[in-house]
């Protein structure tokens, strides 16, 4: 057990997580981190000092009962921790790994404020793992049938957060999903190290075992309207959460170089197609210099990824500093730990093929930061004759995403923004077509796995007010 | 679902298949595709649906075996399942009755002109069909696109079938004939559709053509089919896969088209040592 604060005080020192050492982790696609063991567990959990007023909760996006689930970790009720949980966030093995907590549940507690706050990530995922690997597993008691019917777009953390909602409520809920397997972004977008995917699986076989319906190949829009499925199938609502899909690029010369991906590619080769495995059908060029651009969660996957496919070098471009990325801190850290190279502060605009048309070299203006942009970071601005290039083999795009178009275009009484969302109420979920919901990536743009789940469960609270 | 119904060998390395998918056959039009994934491990292949019967529940899909995936596919037998089938994807082709369109196939990409053929003719257009291919064993569905067009010639890079040659000779012989055509849609690999977009927009009728390029998802989500129309970046798989063929960068075409080609002869040779055949 090791800890690390600058107070010897017990109770503002974290008790960190064991993981693989980089030098080893980046020779293998296991999860970085081991989990606590039940000794750790109790003595992080045990720092908690369990709030009247708990701010923890109200940094939660789907308000988890956090002192709750601690105190059951202090009593050794792993399993019954995690149920408590489970009672607001259906995914939590999910979320203890992948949630920013340092923005939300942590960064309210107060412990935070003297020392190190409680870890209530690598705590949520103790449990969680405690009871799938332990058990009992407990299915809640399911409400009688309503013989009311939804249909859920899309199986990523929305669609799965909406969908079991509603089943314990006793709706009949059919999952459509447009590509082979369940999961989204959970599947084809975040790597194993990261998220392994036989979690990912569990917690939908969860799902299918209280009885929803997995409609894989898919796609809606296609396959099926929303409207037919509405009129000739019988649903009598729809909730939309078909995620921000389509990648955007930079539109500079040479994006269509050969060796050059969007970060959903890349990934979605190397996780859902299974590109790091050697004798996998679905080719992917590995690189030995890859460069991929970008500063968010997606960007430290992609170049994470590439330096466990044997890249020599694996670096990271990005037009502002390090205290601008997107990225969760726990991220960044691991990604230098691994020896990925940052180079800040420069912007790419043009990348350098060879005369066969692979990839040889990017070219980047160095940038400065300038007064402040509407987010509130300052606007990075080129520096005149500051071009350089980076040799390189394989460029990734991980800029970030849009919304998927499918929908908007076939369904068209459903409201979309000027960015392509869907527009949906912040609080209901409901859209501008009567009984039909949205949440997630579809309606803010890219964002994350926990505010996805929490858009899922308000879309289904209204659905279960629309339809009662 | 997802069953092969019917197989027939259409040429030494051209296969049809039936296919039971009431959902995609009532959907599909003209112009969209499929993926499949023959087994659970393979890679997700996109095909042209060559042709469909909303009332009988089948679509059919034709398809040349060149890599391991279409060898896998291949395999298959009648009453089996492809692991995976998902559509009709990409957008239809727009079809109306344009006056005369000239329909120009090379290879395996008279399949995907099929359909577009009966959909013309069936609108109303004077259909005229030019089917090109390497020799007269590798010549596919001449039998049925003569029912659908008004008329038909074949060319034969070996001339053991029709005028000795390649499709864009047939067609520039057809325009010094005095044709002319309001529309002509191209079909073909990447080459073959470069070389004769390059006659039919020299003799300016409006072309339309539709690109294979390498895809994955099939939905918009990996951007790997992206390909350059004028001067923009297109995703073949939702903003096509036809666009007008003036429009089209087909020298980047042609480059991403290469960029797997290590992997897939390995991946080949790997697969037909296996099966105890010569790759």
């Amino acid at each position: 057990m090791t800890s690390e604060s600058k107070t010897t005080d017990p109770r503002f020192s974290r008790v960190a997580m064991r993981e693989q050492p980089a030098q080893r982790r980046i020779t293998n696609f296991d999860e970085v981190p081991f989990g606590y063991s039940p000794e750790e567990a109790a003595t992080e959990a045990k720092r908690c000092i369990q709030c009247k007023k708990p701010l923890c909760v109200t940094g939660c996006p789907v308000s988890v009962k956090i002192p709750e689930f601690i105190k059951l970790i202090t009593e050794g009720e792993f399993s019954a921790a995690a149920r408590r949980i489970k009672e607001t966030n259906a995914l939590p093995a999910i979320c203890g790994r992948v949630c920013p907590q340092e923005t939300q549940c942590e960064e309210k507690c107060i412990l935070g404020k003297k020392g190190a706050a409680i870890q209530v990530g690598h705590l949520e995922r103790f449990c969680s793992d405690w009871e799938r690997e332990h058990g009992p597993i407990i299915l809640p008691k399911l409400k009688p049938k309503n013989n009311k019917k939804v249909g859920v777009v899309g199986s990523g953390p929305a669609g799965l957060t909406t969908a079991g909602e509603l089943i314990k409520e006793g709706f009949d809920v059919t999952i459509f999903e447009a590509l082979h397997e369940a999961g989204g972004v959970l599947v084809y977008g975040i790597p194993e190290f990261r998220l392994p995917k036989d979690i990912v699986k569990k917690e939908i076989d969860y799902l299918l075992k209280l009885g929803v319906v997995l409609e894989k190949n898919f796609i809606v829009g296609k396959t099926a309207t929303i409207d037919e499925l509405m009129q000739e199938e019988g649903f009598d609502a729809i909730f939309i959460g078909s995620g921000a899909g389509l990648p955007s690029f930079m539109n500079i010369p040479g994006e269509n170089g050969i060796g050059v991906y969007s970060a959903n590619e890349y990934l979605t080769r190397s996780n859902l197609m299974k590109a790091f495995k050697s004798d996998a059908d679905t080719p992917l060029l590995k690189g030995k210099r890859v460069v991929t651009v970008g500063g968010g969660n997606v960007a430290m996957d992609a170049a994470r990824t590439a330096i466990r496919l044997g890249a020599e070098k694996s670096m990271i471009v990005y037009r502002r500093t390090e205290a601008e990325m997107p990225a969760r801190i726990a991220e960044i850290h691991h990604a230098k730990q691994e020896g990925i190279e940052f180079h800040l502060l420069c912007n790419p605009n043009a990348i350098l093929s060879d005369e066969t048309g692979f990839v040889r070299a990017i070219r980047c203006i160095r940038m400065e930061l300038g007064a402040p942009d509407d987010s509130g970071r300052r606007r990075p601005v080129p520096v005149k004759d500051s071009d350089f290039e980076i040799e390189c083999d394989v460029v990734i795009i991980a800029i970030g995403n849009n919304p998927n178009p499918l929908i908007g275009q076939t369904t068209p009484d459903i409201a979309v923004s000027k960015w392509g969302t869907i527009v949906a109420g912040e609080h209901d979920g409901r859209t501008s077509k009567k009984f039909v919901y949205a949440g997630g990536d579809i309606v803010t743009g890219a964002a994350t796995v926990i505010l996805a789940m929490g858009a899922g469960k308000i879309a289904a609270r209204s659905i279960m007010e629309d339809l009662s | 679902m997802n069953t092969i119904l019917t197989k027939e060998k259409l040429s030494e390395t051209v296969w049809r298949y039936r296919l039971h998918s009431p959902r995609i056959a009532k959907k599909r039009l003209a112009g969209q595709f499929v993926i499949i994934r023959p087994t659970s491990e393979s890679e997700r292949i996109p095909l042209t649906i060559a042709n469909a019967d909303a009332a009988l529940g089948w679509i059919e899909i034709i398809f040349q075996v060149v890599g391991k995936s279409t060898m896998l596919l291949a395999d298959l037998n009648v009453g089996e399942k492809v692991s995976d089938l998902a559509g009709p994807l990409g957008k239809p082709t727009h079809i109306e009755n344009f006056g005369r369109c000239v329909c120009i196939g090379g290879g395996v990409g008279i399949a995907p002109l099929f359909p577009i053929i009966c959909a013309l003719y069936k609108a109303g257009n004077d259909v005229t069909a030019i089917l090109g291919a390497r020799n007269s064993g590798l010549l596919m569905l001449e039998d049925e696109i003569k029912l659908s067009a008004n008329r038909i010639f074949i060319a034969t890079d070996d001339g053991s079938k029709g005028t000795k040659g390649f499709v864009s000779d047939v067609f520039k012989n057809c325009m010094a004939h005095g044709d002319r055509f309001d529309l002509a849609v191209v079909i073909g690999p990447a080459i073959m559709m470069k070389v004769t977009t390059e006659a039919t927009l020299d003799a300016g009728i409006k072309t339309l053509v539709s690109l294979n390029p390498i895809m994955i998802d099939g939905t918009g989500m990996c951007g790997g089919c992206r390909v350059s129309v004028g001067g923009e970046t297109k995703f073949a798989c939702v903003d096509g896969p036809e666009f007008d063929a003036a429009k089209i960068d087909w020298d980047e075409m042609l480059t991403r088209l290469g960029s797997y080609k290590s992997f897939e002869a390995y991946a080949r040779e790997q697969h037909a040592c296996k099966m105890g055949v010569a790759p």
